[in-house]
């Protein structure tokens, strides 16, 4: 695997982390991968474009974001000391917004009129429906059937926000579907449309844009860390999807070996069944949507089916740096079941008075759990990269909250 | 010269195009695929194109897509696609294997190669492997003499239309129209702009796919090309037959229809 042709100027691969990443993709798309790769290195070093983007996220994101010291939830953690980031302040609900904005603005440098978009719990499709209604562009979002009934409410907001939903059906009607389905429509409409991909993993440039669009959640919070607690944590938590908010939260503490980095994958009802989205307990170095990277697949190379109560992480695959991350031992990841995720979730809100997602609850169990390994002299930074509001359906019917015969909208698709 | 490039020079001596087949393997069950295959070859089909089941044939459109996950259901496995190999390249032709790369990574690349020489194949087209991420699969397919066919299409830069056909064996495959696999009413103007592009930097036989349904539209893409490239249309015989036997009447009307068609292109 280690063939790269092209090379940057001191001699490392382009496009690659260690062995991971690469491009995997259609020769029909590659001149819009030179195209984006281009314009997104020119805008790297463009005042222009990061002054532009930086306004934005101070007049329209709400950044930076709080961090939130959750003394009361900490109490379950061993006593550790645990600082939430609070992404979930967000504009639109979650950490997805700030990879969309630098993307919609791109899109507009290189011409293109219409941005097509996966999403799995509708995050990232409602991010880029309200970047397309912002920045006057046409949207068309791509959502397995699984995901557009358990994130129905995310589903009717795309639509509120004017963008097209467009329910995926085939295979296992999640994610992994979501993104051929947004593929194949950009083989077709790469003249006119830029592909938004919501995470850190794809074709070569994605995986390293996306992260360094995502890549003010640590520097924020690295600087408030050292400013309420005058040190650096002792571990990073976050939950991983795809991988963006981990990465974005992780990067600018990779070079403080000091702190550990924690991703929190899900581990559905268990890695030791088929029900799990853990690539790093069961996976293995393959190719999906574009990259070499860690997949869930069987020895014929098919990929698996994935399982979480987690919509964001129900996914078979993961970006290629955490990949990357993982061998090199600088990151651990650890499988989170949906029965810790959910106990996690709820005593965050009855607690502290904030609902996290499903996905981010992840990273509470997580936090939970290393809290109690190390102890009270720990400090633990965790992403809180969404918000709960569109898994109160699932979270309801968890709980056992709803009164016999009441029914939430959205629910009747269950 | 590969089996490929052979009847490739046959062909053009004979002064037409050449009929390429496209279908998976295990649709509608395996042994149907390997008879469907031999079948067409009967017919009048140049070069078969074995298509390998994946779970996520994302350059594919609704037709090959549900042919993938039947066969995929009733339980295709990888090493079903050499006994289809064996079995076309005994009726006479050769056989490449069309495949997304995940399959052949998994299995092992050189292991992979060993295996398709083994069983008489020719050759992979990679539609998910451009050149750049290549080499490991064109050093083993040097060793056992098979072909690397690689895509080119109407996106292609001038600079990857040369990069890209300078790393093909066999021939170039020119995808004809930008999208996905699947029957198209009209073969579109890109397709002759793109072998015109393509003949300009490399003197390999260029085949054109995606979309070619009839005769009529065989011979239109017949008269610029070196090879006709049939895959959802051959592949919705089967699909849309009552019984097997129907499908293969309707699998060898067309591939007859389309051989006459690659005949009158000139
Ligand atoms: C709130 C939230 N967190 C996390 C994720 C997972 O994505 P990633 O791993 O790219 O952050 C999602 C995805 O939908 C999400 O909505």
């Amino acid at each position: 695997m280690n063939n790269q042709s092209r090379t940057d100027a001191a001699g490392a691969p382009v496009g690659r982390f260690g062995a991971y990443g690469g491009r995997y993709v259609p020769e029909a798309l590659m001149a819009a991968l030179e195209q984006l790769d281009e314009a997104r290195l020119k805008a790297k070093v463009d005042p222009a474009f990061q002054g532009e983007l930086e306004r934005l996220h101070r007049t329209y994101t709400g950044r930076p974001s709080i961090i939130t010291e959750v003394a009361q939830f900490a109490e379950h953690a061993g006593g550790a000391r645990i600082l939430l980031k609070r992404e979930d302040l967000n504009h639109t609900g979650s950490h997805k917004l700030n990879n969309v904005l630098g993307q919609a603005l791109l899109t507009k440098r290189m011409g293109k009129t219409r941005i097509i978009a996966e999403t799995g719990a509708g995050q990232h499709g409602v991010a880029s429906a309200t970047a397309a209604a912002l920045m006057g562009l046409e949207c068309v979002v791509y959502m397995g059937t699984k995901d557009t009934q358990r994130q129905a409410l995310n589903v009717a907001r795309m639509r509120l926000l004017g963008a097209e939903v467009i329910p995926v059906s085939h295979g296992s009607a999640t994610l992994k579907d979501a993104i051929n389905e947004a593929m194949r429509d950009w083989v077709t409409n790469v003249e006119t449309t830029h592909y938004v991909l919501g995470t850190v993993t794809g074709p070569h440039p994605f995986p390293e844009m996306v992260r360094d669009f995502q890549r003010i959640i640590g520097v924020e919070a690295r600087a408030q860390v050292l400013d309420l607690v005058g040190r650096l944590p002792d571990v990073v938590c976050a939950c991983v999807g795809g991988g963006s908010n981990a990465m974005g939260i992780f990067h600018r503490f990779i070079d403080d070996q000091s702190v550990r980095l924690i991703g929190l994958e899900a581990g559905g009802e268990g890695v030791d069944t088929d029900q799990h989205a853990a690539r790093f307990s069961t996976g293995f170095p393959g190719v999906l949507h574009g990259a070499f990277t860690y997949v869930l697949q069987d020895e014929d190379g098919q990929t698996l089916q994935s399982h979480s109560i987690s919509a964001g992480l129900d996914y078979p695959s993961v970006g290629p740096e955490h990949s990357f991350l993982r061998d090199t031992g600088r990151a651990e990841y650890r499988p989170i079941t949906d029965i810790q995720a959910m106990d996690a979730f709820s005593l965050l809100c009855r607690t502290e008075g904030i609902i996290p997602a499903i996905e981010s609850a992840h990273a509470l169990a997580g936090a939970l759990e290393i809290g109690r390994e190390l102890g009270p002299s720990a400090v633990i930074l965790v992403n809180l990269s969404g918000r709960g509001d569109k898994d109160v359906d699932t979270a309801a019917r968890w709980f056992g909250l709803l009164d016999e015969g009441s029914q939430l909208d959205g629910l009747e698709h269950q | 010269m590969s089996g490929v490039g052979a009847v490739l020079a046959k062909t053009k001596a004979q002064g037409r195009a050449a009929l390429v087949g496209y279908l998976p393997v295990g649709f509608p069950d395996v042994q149907s695929s390997i008879d469907a295959m031999v079948a067409m070859v009967e017919s009048g089909v140049d070069i078969v194109e074995i298509g390998v089941p994946y779970t996520d044939p994302l350059m594919d459109g609704p037709v090959i897509a549900h042919a993938a996950d039947v066969a995929l259901q009733n339980g295709t496995r990888l090493s079903d696609v050499f006994t289809a190999v064996r079995a076309v390249a005994d009726a006479g032709a050769p056989a490449l294997v069309m495949t997304y790369w995940n399959p052949v990574l998994r299995y092992g690349v050189e292991r992979f190669a060993d295996d398709l020489a083994k069983a008489g194949g020719a050759g992979l087209i990679t539609p998910d492997l451009i050149p750049d991420e290549a080499a490991e699969w064109m050093a083993a397919a040097e060793r056992n003499c098979l072909d690397h066919v690689f895509l080119v299409a109407p996106s292609s830069t001038p600079a990857r239309l040369r990069s890209t056909t300078s790393a093909c064996s066999g021939f170039v495959y020119a995808a004809s129209s930008m999208g996905v696999t699947g029957v198209r009413r009209t073969v579109g103007d890109a397709a002759q702009v793109l072998v015109t592009r393509t003949r300009l930097v490399s003197d390999l036989p260029i085949c054109v796919g995606l979309g070619v349904s009839t005769g009529a539209q065989a011979a239109q893409v017949a008269g610029f090309a070196d090879g006709v490239i049939v895959g959802s249309a051959l592949v919705r015989c089967l699909s849309d037959a009552g019984t097997r036997g129907e499908g293969l009447t309707a699998l060898r009307k067309l591939s007859v229809d389309l051989a006459a068609g690659v005949r009158n292109g000139r």
